[in-house]
């Protein structure tokens, strides 16, 4: 009779367990289903030279960083500063695919090419989704999104949001090399 | 007078301008359906307590988008929804398939029923023993009766 005391107690320390579990997990990460899978392929027009395209097919045989970001989105602004120091390092090259939704009108390849040469271009390349497409492709849903592809074009890493310092020396540079070798 | 239906007609061509423009260029109703259907299933990715059917958010418009271009085409709603599932995960779909990982999601709530069942037979089993009523044994009762008489 008297352990019977202790079952509320069990109880609320089992709820407290998962709540600090909660407290950890953010809700908004939504896990990716292309990790360890092929990068979606895409054809998109440059940046700056619309009459060229850049394909996923391109980069095959090299370890690159797929960056998908906008002039809308105020992450991506924040992570630009951080993104010129990292393509300084040389680790991978980036690649930006510059996109917006459908239900935005402004000129976004204008404002895209004016921010770049106003602040610095950290990308080797940069394409242009127009309609957002291929960010659909990618399951993108909180810009700025960075993958990871290795040689044979498949994701090996996905970081949702700006890529911190900490990402960048612990995760990316890490695993950038070990893929190089 | 004249001000009244003055002012009057100006609100009702300030509203007709308005709902022209929140009005969507027309679509085959049918389509139309079928995608407000399909979507009404989908978690928007962006606003999680939202369907992508109801959702303001430029990628749930993306995606109704997505979902109706996938109709006109000819796809089955459960291409469509692997269409989906394969981007944003089980996560976007608000009647995710049963498999292991979802295990817990799907039969969960029905092993706490169980266990909280089987605890209540135990306790109300236990409770009954307690309540039964037990008739003294004859040192009981000596020593009750000598209890008494003491008072």
């Amino acid at each position: 009779m008297k352990k019977l005391v202790f079952i509320p107690l069990a109880l609320f320390i089992g709820l407290v367990v998962f709540l600090f579990i909660g407290l950890r997990h953010d809700p908004r990460e939504i896990p990716s289903p292309l990790i360890n899978k092929a990068a979606p392929s895409f054809q998109l027009p440059q940046l700056h030279d619309p009459q060229k395209t850049l394909s996923a097919q391109d980069m095959r045989g090299k370890v690159w960083l797929l960056n998908f970001w906008g002039t809308w989105c105020i992450a991506c602004r924040e992570e630009h500063p951080w993104l010129l120091e990292y393509a300084k390092s040389n680790a991978v090259p980036i690649v930006g695919i510059d996109y917006k939704y459908s239900s935005d009108t402004s000129d976004e390849r204008t404002a895209a090419m004016r921010m770049l040469a106003e602040v610095g271009n950290p990308y080797s390349l940069t394409v242009y989704d127009a309609d957002g497409r291929v960010s659909i492709d990618y399951g993108v849903y909180g810009a700025p999104e960075s993958f990871l592809i290795d040689k044979s074009g498949v994701i090996r890493f996905k970081q949702i949001g700006p890529i911190t310092e900490d990402v960048w020396r612990d995760k990316i540079v890490p695993l950038a090399r070990q893929l190089n070798q | 007078m004249k001000r009244a239906t003055f002012t009057t007609l100006a609100i009702l061509s300030l509203v007709t301008a308005i709902v022209a423009q929140v009005a969507q260029p027309l679509e085959d109703p049918a389509i139309e359906e079928r995608m407000r259907n399909l979507t009404k299933q989908l978690r928007c990715p962006v606003c999680q307590s939202e369907t992508v059917a109801e959702s303001q958010a430029p990628l749930a418009q993306d995606l109704r988008r997505e979902v109706r271009e996938q109709i006109k085409a000819g796809k089955s709603d459960q291409e469509i929804m692997a269409y989906v599932s394969q981007r944003y995960t089980d996560f976007a779909l608000y009647n995710p398939p049963v498999k292991t990982t979802t295990y817990l999601l799907w039969f969960g709530p029905f092993l706490l029923l169980l266990m909280g069942t089987v605890l209540l037979f135990r306790y109300v089993k236990r409770r009954r023993e307690l309540i039964k009523v037990k008739p003294l044994t004859a040192e009981e009762r000596r020593r009750a009766e000598k209890l008494l008489s003491e008072m």
